[in-house]
């Protein structure tokens, strides 16, 4: 079990809903250690150069022959692929591990960009059900809509939807920032745990039920809170981050965030209980 | 798991029986126990054409049993002599397999509650499907299976739903399959993905009311309320929003009717659903990749939201 110990930047990041605590622990220490990041490759991933470009046309291929050939365009150095033809295909994009410019020329299916680190990704088309889940760092833009499960347990990146999603959007998200252009689902931000959900549009029923932490920025209206999710001020803070997001994500630039609403964890379920069950004893 | 797709012409015809198979073939990996066409063709509109089947295809865990083929002879001419009965005539007489049969029909009625009694009376009978459009057609295997046992790939018309089946609930068979037809309403029927969790208690009411189930399956429970809500004079939408509070559990579903097409989605937005409309056609299914068998090109799809009901017109 990894040791938490907080940094002086704790009061103004967690006003904002951010984290800075900086993990410790053995495994932590051993796999994650900050100051190697810079020299951090996972074992098998390529040097690429993104002026290397290349197209590939998947009409024909299965889902593991057309990730495999991903693969090998990225072993021969090239940095920016553009891949025709999706047709709706499920699992295309998966478990790349690689800084990688990624070009869908249409739509993805189920599990597009599933457990992602690194790849810039933009669909000129629409996803199916879990999208860019258990995304680590990169971004992936999709520029219609998409499916449910949206980003479901991410860690980290950016994963914007011009369009609108389905529900459960960033259920069980660990990190991360997911921008929707459009309307979101029932359930959106259903127990997530960490980083930062926006949505311009409206939004369905049991918004945040049982969230942990994180924020959650609302641009239209709510149909219902869930469980523990409770509204928070909207800070200049929070103002800045977001004109700086959503012009980065090219969404809504002139959109005004001053008129957002700001959803928290109200931490009022019984996990948030700080006594230990011994300790509890001793209260009683 | 499951998967459904359907489609809606709108102002024209088509091969709905190639373009619904494309599309079923394509959700394969949803279940393949069994698969379920709801077609409707075009027709003449002046005779009943009956699909029923007089025995089962039995499949794993099964109630039914493996019969001879004299049995099914039997209950046949049982069949043939209640229809003399009650004054209705075969026009026309198709033995697509040992215990599936289609007959077009001259019948004067608008009440096919007492008619389907009288012939489901008859034990091991089953009336599929009942209309002047409609035709179900379901049967053990993938949906290229179906289609090429029973000949789908040429019928044309104007929109049609299906299923294919993952069986969770009750047993590889027939009865079990979808689509539902719409009992005792022309032209109605049903498919379903998910799990319903007042199936008992809602089915108890409805058989007090009168209505039949003939299988064990939850989502026979979608079709036969549905049916009743039309009975006591709902609208096929109306009927199809009170199912959203009415009904409890996960589902997504499709219900045709001789001029329409409607989705429900549950509450929860537990099960998939996507769609593409244009002024021409709707096609929908549990996937993208259904809808992409009938339109490879690229197309604006998108996913209902949470408690939608939707209706289009042919």
């Amino acid at each position: 079990m990894a040791n938490i110990k907080t940094t002086e930047k704790k009061s103004k990041s967690q006003s904002m809903g951010m984290h800075t605590e900086v993990l410790t622990g053995r495994t932590q220490q051993k796999f994650f250690n900050p100051s190697e990041a810079e020299n951090f490759y996972y074992f098998g991933t390529y040097d690429v150069d993104f002026n290397k470009r290349t197209d590939l046309d998947v009409k024909d291929m299965t889902a593991p022959e057309a990730n495999k050939e991903i693969d090998n365009l990225m072993s021969q150095g090239y940095g920016t692929i553009v891949i025709k033809n999706p047709q709706g295909k499920h699992s295309l994009g998966v478990g790349i591990l690689n800084k990688l410019n990624l070009i869908f020329e249409g739509s993805l299916g189920y599990f597009g960009m599933g457990s992602c680190d690194g790849p810039t990704v933009r669909i000129n088309g629409r996803v199916g059900w879990s999208c860019a889940e258990n995304l680590m760092a990169g971004k992936v833009v999709i520029e219609k809509n998409a499916g449910s499960c949206f980003g479901a347990a991410i860690r980290g990146g950016d994963l914007i939807c011009k369009g609108s999603v389905g529900a459960r959007t960033g259920i069980d998200m660990k990190g991360g920032t997911i921008i929707i252009g459009g309307d979101a689902g029932a359930f959106t931000g259903f127990m997530m745990q960490r980083g930062r959900i926006i949505i311009l549009g409206d939004v369905g029923i049991n918004l945040g039920d049982s969230m942990y932490d994180g924020t959650i920025f609302i641009g239209g209206k709510i149909g219902s809170f869930g469980s523990d999710a409770v509204t928070a001020d909207l800070t200049s803070n929070d103002q800045d981050w977001l004109k700086r997001k959503l012009k980065v994500a090219e969404i809504g630039e002139k959109f005004d965030v001053s008129k957002m609403t700001k959803i928290v964890a109200g931490k009022k379920l019984w996990n948030y209980d700080n006594l230990e069950p011994t300790e509890k004893k001793g209260a009683i | 798991m499951c998967g459904i797709a359907g489609l809606i012409h709108r102002g024209k015809s088509s091969n709905v029986g190639s373009e619904l198979q494309g599309m079923l073939q394509a959700l394969k990996h949803r279940g393949e126990d069994s698969t379920g066409y709801a077609l409707y063709g075009d027709t003449d509109g002046k005779n009943f054409i009956m699909r029923f089947k007089v025995g089962e295809n039995v499949g794993e865990g099964s109630s039914s049993i493996v019969e001879d083929i004299s049995v099914y002879d039997g209950r046949k001419k049982i069949v043939d002599q209640y229809l003399s009965e009650m004054g209705a005539k075969i026009i026309k007489e198709e033995r697509v397999l040992p215990y599936s049969l289609r007959y077009e029909i001259e019948y004067e009625t608008k009440d096919l509650l007492k008619f389907s009694q009288k012939i489901e009376s008859i034990p091991g009978v089953e009336i599929l499907s009942m209309g002047k459009s409609l035709e179900v057609i379901k049967d053990l295997g993938n949906a290229k299976m179906v289609c090429d046992r029973y000949d789908l790939d040429k019928v044309v018309g104007t929109h049609a739903i299906g299923h294919a089946r993952m069986a969770t609930e009750s047993g590889v068979d027939i009865k079990s399959a979808h689509p539902f037809w719409g009992y005792p309403f022309s032209d109605v029927s049903v498919v379903h993905n998910g799990q319903l969790t007042n199936y008992w208690n809602n089915r108890r009411v409805l058989e007090n009311k009168g209505m039949r189930f003939m299988s064990e399956c939850d989502s026979e429970l979608i079709a036969v309320y549905i049916a009743q809500t039309m009975r006591e004079g709902a609208t096929l939408e109306e009927g199809m929003k009170a199912s959203l509070t009415g009904l409890d559990g996960v589902f997504t579903y499709f219900v045709a009717t001789k001029d329409s097409l409607g989705m429900a989605k549950d509450t929860m937005a537990a099960k998939p659903l996507v769609l593409y409309e244009s002024d021409n056609l709707v096609a929908m299914g549990s996937e993208e990749i259904a809808i992409r068998s009938v339109l490879p090109q690229e197309i604006e799809t998108y996913d209902p939201f949470d408690g939608e009901v939707k209706v289009w017109q042919i």
